[in-house]
């Protein structure tokens, strides 16, 4: 079953490289390319957003912000679910 | 499927908050209740809050369109902590990329958390349950839930879009006409998706049983 699903998803992946692409702009997101085009076609422009931090290097900067701390909270939680049980089974074995 | 801020007309943006309200709240009024009957939950809450933050915002290359998108975390987060606490974690990650991250938009905050939240974690939640009872493994199962989490997310992106945008024309031939927009971008990265859900299913099943086995996840088999 797994092999069939490997083998349905590639050629699902390789039929869809024989579609026509939207891409406005090479690796452009599709918020832009299909969200904001069919938006933008029926009239309708998105706003600035609210706090606009799509300003130069300033994005860069918070996804990089976001991403640690979500790596961080990622990682606590990961090492309490599956490394701390572990590490007690460990010492109750060495004891 | 970050409805930007503003792209949404004002009385279809609030019909979408009207819709996703209902959830949030009784999502919030059931969190302490299911913290305090399984241990396991609040850790299992964090780390699925975080994962879903990340990779609904992490974009993906995919070099057979050429174009960049994310999948949406709601498929594993509706397994592991069920569809209305994966709501909630949905809602809190499109408000900080909406507030900070220039992704998604406040006024276009329902609509993001109908299709991201509602739909994609109700379609993977139900998908995996359906294929547990007819005893397909954690790997398929989850497999299913991711894949279907994420089309479904992005079905429903281009309903709400459709039914804004239309003004007098019939809805269907917008709808499919932004469905096959996203086709060349979402098709493999919707079955991305489906491996991650299904890997971390089966990597949980291996590592710690007994949590989904507290939470009733794997046992319909």
């Amino acid at each position: 079953m797994t092999k069939l699903i490997c083998v349905l998803a590639l050629f699902c992946v390789l039929c869809v490289g024989r579609m026509p692409c939207f891409a406005q702009t090479k690796w452009s997101g599709v918020d832009e390319n299909v969200v904001e085009r069919v938006a933008e076609e029926h009239g309708r422009k998105a706003w600035t957003p609210f706090i606009n931090t799509d300003q130069g290097d300033l994005l860069l900067f918070v996804f990089l912000v976001a991403g640690t701390i979500g790596g961080f909270i990622l990682g606590f939680y990961w090492r309490k679910l599956f490394v701390e049980k572990d590490e007690s089974k460990d010492a109750k074995r060495n004891i | 499927m970050h409805l930007s801020e503003g792209i949404l007309p004002l009385k279809w943006a609030a019909l979408w908050y009207v819709v996703a309200l209902p959830f949030v709240v009784k999502a919030v009024a059931v969190v302490k209740k299911k913290a305090k009957q399984n241990l396991h939950f609040k850790p299992l809450l964090g780390l699925m809050a975080a994962a879903v933050f990340i990779i609904s915002c992490m974009p993906v290359p995919v070099p057979t369109a050429g174009t960049c998108s994310h999948p949406c975390g709601t498929g594993i987060s509706a397994i592991l902590i069920g569809p209305l606490m994966s709501i909630l974690v949905a809602s809190i990650a499109l408000f900080i990329q909406a507030l900070f991250l220039a992704h998604g938009g406040i006024t276009t905050w329902g609509a993001d958390i109908v299709s991201m939240g509602i739909a994609g974690s109700f379609s993977g939640y139900i998908a995996f349950k359906a294929l547990r009872r007819m005893k397909a493994s954690l790997f398929i199962s989850g497999f299913a839930a991711g894949l279907l989490a994420d089309w479904a997310t992005y079905a429903t992106t281009s309903f709400e879009l459709a039914s804004a945008l239309r003004g007098d024309k019939p809805l269907l031939p917008l709808f499919t006409a932004i469905i096959i927009a996203f086709i060349p971008t979402q098709l493999p990265l919707g079955i991305l998706e489906g491996f991650l859900t299904g890997g971390m299913v089966s990597f949980v099943g291996m590592r710690r049983p007994d949590i989904l086995a507290s939470f009733n996840i794997a046992n319909d088999k």
